[in-house]
């Protein structure tokens, strides 16, 4: 069964077609690639996942519900969550309340709750509290809990970003750029750290430049340029596409 | 840490035993701090928690204080019945006010609020609806009576004053420590974070907007009673400046902080006053020179904590009790 399914999905920035017509799905419990060059539209695509921009044509399903035009944070308690291309942490926050913001959606109390320490907000904060050293511990950041995130290494921000995205207990982790910034060595403990999830029965969709981490974590890769998808299939597959080498290799009579 | 309590601790009680042996000029610059004090309180959780800049923080001041004076001179109402009703038409005029522009950024909502606080200024000099008296403001409103004492004298007003800003420590203390209070951190540091972790971020700007707003006129009530007379001129542009300053000088986002600030600029000028002209010059310096060596302000928040072991044996951790 298909837990993400888009559509025909489009999107356009004035006279720039950044997403064209592209479909795929991904199936409950994989792991998904989406490559191409860069400008070609994958961070787009992600957006539009998660409804920071709106299609102007298409659908995005998600567990059979359409979820475009919906705001991000509906979309985030449905249970997609995401990182950033881009490392978005709270800065002058600890590496423990960074994930204790992802928390926030699967929490009630307000303000109520928290000026009068009801019992519920009160086993409510003992919850949130725990489950977020848990994702800490899984991505193996527990020791840095009470760190400022600033003070984390590159690799490490981005591993928190993903525990904060795990704290909102998602079925479909959206990772732009993972390995970005990050040593062979960080590498191969994120390759490990995505096949932890997929253990956990998490569905993962990610983007990514490192082709080593993408061929051994995926099963299956989408690959898109100018907006297109021009290729779709296991890792295999992709790696002998003769469109795929063209997008990334240029053909031969370009070549100098 | 701990001598941090022990400061507070002993500040709290100079104050709480000023009175004794202050005159009745110095109690009356304390009830002064004291009122500042709760509205930069209020102000902190919109500017200093949420980020969003709110220069026109009297014109919710003012709602609160003329519905006080409204409904007590009309009605006769008992003052510190109206403390609700002051909280909700200016609870009820901020989401008016907020729902269109909230979501604008920085140095827009920032003159926008500017704007809001010399139209409702402006709103009461001209009399509208036939009931804030113009230009002359409203006389006569009642004084605050507990089981049957009268509050009349600075020393009174000291305790209420200073009894209502202990409950909205305590309150906004817990508040900054609760997941409220966390959500308007995260939007204040990265808004499109916070929403991409699940956060409802115009659902919180405008509940911190709401709330603060509301606090700001449960203090014009306060205002209103220890006054018995207001008008337009009480809630100028210069006292949402006033507002806004002392919680970026004290350190915003900080309860201490805010605290400290509403001293250095409702109470030093008053020390200066030998100074005669030259006061608002030298205070004046001082602002620059502190916002040159101390951005953060003069006591900025302090991290929160949380019941969990340092990590220093991450293989045993303690689960939290």
């Amino acid at each position: 069964m298909s837990l993400l399914e888009l559509d025909d999905l489009t999107k356009r920035f004035g006279g720039l077609t950044a997403v064209d017509h592209v479909s795929f799905t991904v199936e409950t419990g994989s792991v998904v690639g989406l490559i191409g060059p860069n400008g070609a539209g994958k961070t787009t695509v992600f957006n539009l996942i998660t409804g920071n921009y709106q299609p102007n044509e298409g659908t995005v399903t998600f567990d059979g519900r359409q979820i475009g035009g919906l705001r991000t944070h509906k979309i985030v308690s449905m249970g997609i969550a995401r990182t950033f291309q881009t490392i978005r942490l709270f800065q002058n926050l600890s590496v423990l309340e960074n994930v204790l913001a992802g928390c926030h959606c699967r929490m009630h109390s307000g303000v109520f709750g928290g000026m009068f320490r009801t019992p519920g907000q009160k086993r409510e904060e003992q919850e949130a509290l725990s489950r977020a050293l848990a994702e800490l511990e899984f991505v193996g950041l527990r020791k840095y809990a009470s760190y400022l995130s600033t003070n984390l290494s590159y690799g490490n921000q981005r591993l928190l970003e993903i525990a904060r995205a795990l704290a909102t207990q998602p079925r479909l982790l959206i990772l732009d750029e993972p390995a970005g910034g990050m040593n062979e060595q960080e590498t191969d403990l994120l390759i490990q750290l995505i096949r932890k999830m997929k253990g956990r029965g998490l569905t993962v969709l990610l983007i990514e430049h490192d082709m080593g981490l993408v061929m051994q974590a995926c099963e299956k890769i989408v690959v898109i340029e100018y907006g297109r998808k021009i290729a779709e299939g296991g890792p295999e597959e992709i790696k002998n596409d003769p469109r795929v080498i063209e997008a990334y290799l240029g053909t031969e009579e370009e070549e100098v | 840490m701990q001598r941090r309590y022990i400061i507070y601790g002993i500040c709290a009680v100079i104050l709480l035993t000023s009175p004794l042996y202050l005159n009745r000029y110095w109690v009356d610059v304390l009830n002064s701090v004291g009122i500042y004090a709760l509205l930069g309180l209020s102000l902190n959780l919109i500017v200093g928690h949420t980020g969003l800049f709110n220069l026109g923080h009297a014109a919710f001041y003012a709602v609160g204080a003329y519905t006080a004076a409204i409904l007590n001179t009309r009605f006769d109402i008992p003052i510190l019945w109206l403390l609700p009703a002051c909280a909700v038409t200016a609870g009820l005029f901020a989401v008016i006010i907020a729902r269109p522009i909230i979501h604008l950024r920085g140095d827009y909502l920032c003159i926008v609020t500017i704007g809001v606080g010399e139209i409702v200024r402006i709103a009461l000099i001209n009399d509208v609806f036939g009931i804030t008296g113009g230009a002359n403001g409203i006389f006569g409103i009642s004084r605050p009576e507990f089981f049957g004492i009268r509050i009349r004298r600075p020393n009174e007003f000291f305790y209420l004053i200073w009894f209502f800003v202990a409950v909205t420590v305590f309150l906004f203390y817990r508040l900054e420590q609760s997941r409220f209070g966390r959500a308007l951190n995260y939007l204040r540091e990265d808004e499109v974070a916070a929403e991409g972790s699940g956060i409802n971020t115009a659902h919180y700007k405008l509940a911190a907007f709401v709330l603060g707003a509301a606090w700001a006129g449960m203090v014009g009530n306060i205002y209103a009673a220890k006054m018995t007379i207001i008008s337009p001129e009480s809630f100028s542009f210069w006292e949402s400046v006033l507002m806004f300053t002392l919680v970026i000088l004290g350190g915003s986002g900080s309860i201490p902080g805010v605290l400290l600030g509403a001293f250095l600029i409702i109470g030093l000028p008053e020390v200066f006053r030998g100074f005669a002209n030259a006061r608002m010059l030298i205070f004046g310096a001082a602002m620059v020179l502190m916002m040159i060596f101390r951005t953060q302000g003069i006591l900025p928040p302090h991290p929160r904590t949380y019941p969990i072991d340092d990590g220093s044996d991450s293989e045993e951790a303690r689960e939290p009790a």
